[in-house]
This record gives C-alpha cells, structure tokens and sequence, in this order.
C-alpha cells in the first residue's frame, strides 16, 4: 500500500513538473524572442483548455458521470467574475479585485453547480448528459436578454433594452443582452494562467488522492456496491461535480479577463465548446489528469499549426479524432498499434481498460 | 385564430423535430450511442435537394427521392467506417466518434459549398389553404409537414410490429447477443436503422429547409440536437415517445417564441425538458428499467 501511494505522489510530481518546465521554457522562448504574437496569444486560451479539461476529467473520469454543460458552468463563472470586476474596477486595488473576481465566479459557478446537480444527479448516462447540455444552452439563452445597470440607486434589472434598465442620471449599464458585458480589466496573463493551472491540479489530485476520492471512485465503478457499505452517493456526487464547475468557473473568469468584450455566444459558452473539452478529455485518457492537459495543449495548438493549411485544417482535425478513436478502441487497431509501439500514448488509458 | 395559426405552426415544426427524433430513438435503441452526426446528415440532405431542384432543375419530388437516397447510402456508409470498428468500445469512445463525424460532414460541406448561405426554394408545390375568410393561413409547407409525420410515424410502427426485420431490429435493441444466438444479422440490422434514420434525416431536412429556408453548412446542428432533446423527452428509444416528444417541442417552442419571449424559447425549451426528466427520469413514454443487483 505505502508502494503505490509513494507512486502516486511521484506520478502527481511528474504532472506539476510537466507544467512548470512547459512555463519556463515558454518563458525563455518569449525573452529571447523565438515566439511568434501568434502563439503568444493562444497561451492564456490554452491555461484555461487546460483548466477546463482537468476539471471536466472531474466529472467524466473520476465520479464517471458524462456531462455536456462545462461552458455552461464557464459561462456562469466568466460573466459573474467579469461583473464584479466591472462593479469594483477603481475602488479595489487591481490584485485584490482579480483574486476577489476569481473567487466570486468560482463560488457562483459551484452554487449553479449544486443547485443543477441535486436534481440532475438522480438521473443516469445519456439523461445526465443531456440535461447538463440543456442547462448549458440555457444558461447562454438567458444571458443574452439580461440587461443589468447600476446608478446612484443601487442595480437596475431588466430582459428587455438598455432604455427599460430606467438608470438615473451617471447610471451604466454593465450587462448589455447581447452585446454582454465590455471594458472588462486585461488581467490575465500566462503566469496566472499557469499559477491557477498548478492550484487546479493540486486540487484535483489531492482529492483524487484522499478519502472522497476513493469513495467518488467507488460509486463509479459500482453505484450499489459503494452504497451498500455506506457511502453518502449524493453527498459525493454533488461535491465532485460542484467543485469541478467551480474549478469552470475560474476558468471562465481568466476568460473574461482576458477579452475586452465578453458575449455568451455559441462559439464560446455554447455546446460545441462543451463537447471540445469534452473531446480533450476523452482523447486525453479518461480518468488521466496529465492525459487531459496534453490533449488540452496539443489539440489547442493542432489547428493553430495546420493554420498553413487553411480551409482544411478543421477537416483535418476531425479526421485525427476518429481515426484516435478508431486506434484506441478497435480490438484489431488497437492490436497492431501495441505492437508496434510497446508503450501506449498514455499510460493510464490502457491500465484502465484492463480493469474493466 | 392566431392562436389556431400559432398551433399549426408549432404541429408542423414538431413533425420535423419528431421526424429526426425517430431517426435518433431508433438508432440509440438498437446501437445505444448517442449518434451527434444525424443533424449533419440533415445538412447534407438539404444540400442534394437545394443543388438538384434549385441548380440542375429537377421536379421537387424527385430530388427528395434523390436526398433520400444519397443520406441512406451516407449514412451506412459512415456506420460502417467510423461506427462499426467500435462495436464493442465504451459508449464514451462512440460518442465523440460521432462528434467526429459532426465536424467532418460540416467541413466538407464548408468546402465543397461555401459558408454563404443558400436559399432555398420550397419543395411543396402548393401554396396552402386560406380558411376562415382569410383570417386563418395554413401553409403548404405546414400541411405537408404534419401529414409526411403522421404517414412515417405509421409506417415505421407498422414495420416494426409486421415485418421480420423490424422484429429483428427490436430483438437486437433488446439483448444483442441473445439476437444474434436466434440468428439474426446484428450488424445488418443495424446498418438497416442506419439506412432508415438517415433517408428519415434526409426527409426531415428538405422539409426543415422548405419551412426556414436558408441553408448553410451548420443548418443542421441545432435541430439536431432539438431533436436529440425531443427523444429524451419522449423517452430514448420509443418511436410514440419519439413523435410525441418532437410534437411537443415544436409547439411548446412556437407557442412560447408567439406569446413570451423570442430570445428566450429555447431556454424554455430546455427548462420544460428539465422538469419533465425530474419527474419522469426515462421520459415521456419510457420504460423504467428495473436495476439488478
């Protein structure tokens, strides 16, 4: 027992490592100019793919429940992080007020994280996933008719316009409906990024790691069983998946921050990002945290590198994510790829299988 | 009476909800995957008609045939190619396989059409029917609509209750291994729903694009996944539930886009299909699956 646990923390100081070497030679990279505005750019995007798969592999891999509304609980966190950022702009010196709006987007997404999850988590498989997906689409629907201003009186609510927020005079609207909220503070960079990185993972690997890990593990892996010698199911499966939205809703806040305009969108909140972490995770290796963030990286970056190739390169990338699948999963495939390559991609995925 | 025109209107966009669902249900009872590419296939369906009615000038009826035949022979095709090497994978595994599929379909129609929408020329040749002194509009398209629902809803209970293979295809919904042990071919039964759900897509997208007609490569996403909701709603795997959970939508979306609030039909949409999973955990029509220990 000692053994495997010795393992683990070795396995989770491997992870850590992974990503700190990965910011220091990006650092160097950037200092002696190697890389491009491009790439630059896509390096706060790519902390939050990574945060958002690490903590969707929360959801799928660990408590083993599928759920397709991560931008939904992201969606939350990044427009209640980006309001309370907009709300204190000025009067809170500017660190103080990130780490208060990281904080705010974080807790507001676990609340939505608890409340769609004491009803959602009764139900099974494909019904879960397609209520998280519905809570999703819903959580971007009813953003885009909210209007809420502020003047001297306090906060003004409204579905409809700008003009029926009644603001008195020096009033602002701050969340505009459709055009959703702007102006917020550029506070995001790659060092936060990372540093909330490092703060997910030793989140989620600790508790991995602890007794509510095991006891969320054993209700994946046999519901009745782990209720019969007395583990709380509820209690477990609402912690997992609450502090995995909260975990999106951090990441969501690193995105508002990090765009002067934020607009829920279906390009950004709506299902097709949730099913791209979705993707990340699954490709990564279910269950794997490490897995997760190379998927995350690799496949952020996949469509960045084919950008020479143009019109072609979502073609491509959908193309990688079948034949990956195909690969991993097709006894035949699969046979010939272990054989030619003695050591799978990630190591876990094959561990895990075995099991089952 | 725009009460009456609102119902109608929602009857006739719950067909076309329903007309996918069927394809969804069916394919998810007998495969039990989540099959993310059908509102794809939609698109795609929506395209053969566009190019070979609206371009090449062929007569309505024709093309449709024509999509029909083209989704029923894409949609074996993809079973065989991307579906079927995973059998026996985690359905997780199918799933994003399927995704997959989603991305490829819409790309390739990206490229080989362009992003600029198309629009569309209606399929029904009539202009529809003025009741009521003209105080009542039913369209065409509505009436066709609804009634090309009722014949398909129809004819697939009646094939599945009459004819051997559609007691194949429930036999292997049921226990696979069990059908196949009484010799029925699983895996051409499967690409059989396949074929059906996916001529059922090509069916619904040229009646889809007759009703609302632009047409671009991402037409198909979002009643596909509506359609996704509406045979949860009726409960996965029923062909009633099915039709009756597309109706529902439709008119539960027109109904709430006429008197609440435009913007926010889908998010009531949604919220119904919430409150009805919380009551009824399998849905509408669903059958409760008593667990084993």
């Amino acid at each position: 027992m000692k053994k495997t646990m010795s393992k683990t923390t070795k396995s989770n100081f491997i992870t850590y490592g992974m990503v700190l070497a990965v910011y220091l030679i990006v650092q160097v990279m950037i200092m002696t100019g190697n890389l491009s505005s491009l790439l630059q750019g896509l390096l706060v995007p790519l902390c939050i793919y990574v945060i958002l798969a690490v903590s969707l592999n929360l959801t799928v891999g660990i408590l083993g429940e599928l759920s397709l509304g991560h931008a939904g609980f992201m969606c939350v966190g990044a427009f209640s992080g980006a309001f309370f950022s907009k709300c204190t702009n000025g009067v809170l010196p500017d660190g103080l007020r990130f780490l208060l709006a990281l904080l705010i987007g974080a807790l507001v997404a676990a609340v939505f994280g608890i409340l769609i999850g004491i009803p959602v988590l009764r139900l099974y498989g494909d019904y879960l996933a397609i209520v998280t997906l519905a809570f999703g689409e819903i959580i971007k629907n009813v953003i885009n008719v909210l209007f809420v201003g502020r003047d001297s009186n306090g906060f003004h609510f409204s579905t409809k316009d700008t003009m029926s927020l009644n603001l008195a005079e020096g009033g602002e609207a701050i969340v505009k409906g459709p055009q959703g909220i702007s102006g917020t503070p550029k506070d995001a960079t790659f060092t936060i990024g990372v540093i909330l990185i490092l703060l997910t993972l030793v989140i989620v690997l600790n508790m991995i790691n602890s007794r509510t890990g095991r006891a969320i593990m054993a209700i994946r892996d046999n519901r009745i069983a782990a209720e019969s010698v007395g583990i709380d199911i509820t209690k477990y499966k609402l912690l997992a998946f609450s502090v995995s939205a909260a975990l999106a809703g951090m990441a969501g806040v690193l995105y508002a921050h990090n765009l002067s305009t934020l607009t829920a969108l279906p390009k950004n909140f709506g299902y097709n990002m949730s099913i791209t972490i979705l993707v990340f995770v699954v490709l990564g290796g279910i269950g794997s945290i490490r897995g997760s963030i190379i998927a995350a990286v690799i496949l952020t970056l996949l469509p960045e590198l084919l950008r020479g190739l143009n019109d072609y390169r979502m073609l491509i990338y959908a193309i990688v994510l079948i034949v990956m699948m195909i690969l991993n999963w097709n006894p035949k495939a699969k046979a010939i790829l272990i054989k030619y390559s003695p050591k799978a991609l990630f190591g876990k995925k094959n561990a895990a299988k075995e099991d089952k | 009476m725009s009460f009456i025109s609102y119902l109608i209107n929602g009857l006739s966009l719950g067909s076309v909800y329903a007309i996918i669902a069927l394809g969804y249900t069916m394919v998810y009872g007998i495969a039990k995957m989540l099959n993310f590419a059908h509102g794809d296939i939609i698109m795609i369906g929506g395209y053969v008609v566009f190019f070979s009615a609206s371009s090449a000038g062929m007569p309505p009826l024709l093309a449709v045939l024509l999509s029909v035949i083209v989704c029923t022979v894409l949609g074996v095709t993809i079973e065989r190619i991307a579906y079927k090497p995973l059998r026996e994978a985690p359905s997780l595994a199918v799933l994003i396989t399927a995704i997959g599929v989603s991305y490829l379909l819409q790309n390739v129609a990206l490229l080989l059409f362009g992003a600029n929408p198309k629009s569309f020329t209606s399929v029904v040749p009539f202009s529809g029917l003025s009741l009521a002194g003209g105080k009542l509009n039913i369209s065409g398209e509505a009436i066709v609509t609804i009634l090309s629902g009722i014949v398909i809803m129809v004819g697939l209970s009646v094939f599945i209750k009459r004819t051997k293979a559609g007691q194949a295809m429930l036999a292997v919904s049921e226990d696979k291994g069990a059908a196949q042990l009484m010799g029925i071919n699983v895996n051409g039964t499967i690409g059989l729903t396949f074929a059906i759900g996916s001529a059922l897509a090509a069916v619904a997208g040229a009646l889809l694009c007759s009703a609302y007609p632009t047409l671009n490569p991402y037409t198909g996403s979002m009643p596909g996944i509506k359609a996704f909701v509406a045979a949860v709603f009726g409960g996965i795997g029923s062909i009633p539930g099915a039709m009756i959970g597309g109706i529902l939508l439709g008119v539960i979306e027109i109904l709430s886009k006429a008197y609440i609030s435009s913007q926010l039909s889908d998010a009531i949409v949604f919220s119904v299909l919430i409150i009805v999973l919380l009551v009824k955990p399998t849905g509408i029509m669903g059958k409760k699956i008593n667990e084993k220990v």
